[in-house]
């Protein structure tokens, strides 16, 4: 099963990058997807089996996505906001913020959407602590309200 | 239609570029400046390259333009995925080295 | 159309000009790592445009693509390089140990 996933995905790429659809073309496609899929299938896919629950975290994701995009958009016109106020009113500091998320794949998509959301970065994560740089006091509150992990915690099935 | 949508894209992209730029120019330490980099420059590269490739289809909808813009598309998600993985990275060079952030305070001394 | 490609091209280029004056002048080696990353995004758009000037776009979408990837990788790698180096503070005792030897 894992193995037909990865294969596809694989071909799929191949089909997109090479774009020419003749038959030697594709069957040098087929032949290289399929060394490389019988070289590293487990690479792409951690867990043992795919279930249910990953075609869950998936669609979910994909709901996940417009609200990022939303957050993005404010968080570059506060970035345009303080970047063109000729007096830059910024007061940064830095703020630990303890997650509850544990799989890799949560923290990673935690914590890059802290980056792209208004006036945090992350810098580094220990044992699930967050180290973040604010620009001000405001969004390391709105950052502490934690609307944000919630959302993810839903998304990848951590409650 | 599309074409002006297209084009209406790539001037907010172009915009968020300049703001971009402005704060990596202005802001007093780097992590402030990858404050502005990191969203600015991410959302400018994502609209401008969403907008070629929108562009790309008012050719019409053939085969080789469907595929070109998929390419195109790509590009846009992996410099979304990627640069804030790069700020981060960077970020994180910063904190090992014991750079101390830049504070209100410590200019006030 | 072919004229905003062009206006487009130029004002990018411009901010590019404006953003190699930190890489130049960035007080610390990761200043000029964001400078050059910051770079490197606009010349992956900058290279787009040029592929839709010279009606070529399923040429120069490969080396935009190869252009994004190894600017992501140089960023990560030059970060990852100076990750451990003490030498990059200005003022750390590292440099005074230089001075006094000189």
């Amino acid at each position: 099963m894992r193995y037909i996933i990865v294969f596809i995905l694989l071909f799929a790429h191949w089909v997109i990058w090479s774009g020419m659809l003749d038959a030697f073309h594709l069957a040098l496609g087929v032949i290289s997807c399929g060394i490389v899929t019988f070289m590293s299938h487990d690479l792409l896919f951690k867990r043992e089996r795919i279930t249910s629950q990953l075609l869950t975290e998936s669609i979910r994701f994909l709901f996940y996505i417009p609200w990022l995009m939303y957050q993005i958009i404010l968080s570059n016109i506060h970035v345009a906001k303080i970047v063109l106020n000729p007096s830059l009113p910024i007061d940064p500091k830095f703020v630990w913020y303890k997650s509850r998320l544990k799989k890799d794949i949560a923290l990673t998509t935690f914590s890059n959407s802290i980056t792209l959301t208004p006036g945090t970065i992350t810098t580094d994560i220990v044992d699930g602590q967050y180290y973040v740089h604010c620009l001000d006091q405001k969004v390391a509150d709105d950052l502490m309200g934690g609307a944000m992990e919630r959302k993810i915690a839903h998304v990848f099935e951590e409650d | 239609m599309i074409t002006a949508f297209s084009l209406f894209l790539f001037a907010i992209g172009i915009f968020f570029f300049f703001t971009a730029t402005v704060g990596l120019l202005r802001m007093p330490d780097f992590y402030c400046r990858m404050q502005a980099t990191g969203k600015g420059d991410t959302m400018g590269a994502f609209l401008t390259v969403t907008a070629l490739a929108l562009y790309n289809l008012h050719y019409g909808f053939t085969l080789s333009a469907v595929l070109v813009s998929l390419k195109i598309m790509f590009i846009a998600v992996f410099i979304f995925v990627a640069n804030p993985t790069a700020t981060h990275a960077i970020a994180k060079a910063g904190m090992d080295c014991g750079f101390e952030p830049w504070t209100r305070e410590r200019r006030a001394e | 159309m072919q004229n905003f490609f062009i206006g487009a091209g130029l004002a990018l280029g411009f901010l590019t000009l404006l953003c190699l004056y930190r890489t130049i002048a960035g007080p610390t080696v990761l200043d000029r790592i964001v400078g050059t990353g910051v770079i490197g995004t606009k010349t992956t758009v900058i290279l787009l445009l040029m592929g839709f000037i010279y009606e070529r776009v399923d040429m120069f979408v490969d080396i935009a693509l190869a252009y994004a990837l190894l600017n992501f990788l140089a960023t990560i790698s030059a970060a990852k390089f100076f990750r451990t180096r003490k030498s990059l503070i200005p003022g750390h005792k590292y440099h005074l140990e230089r001075e006094a030897q000189k």
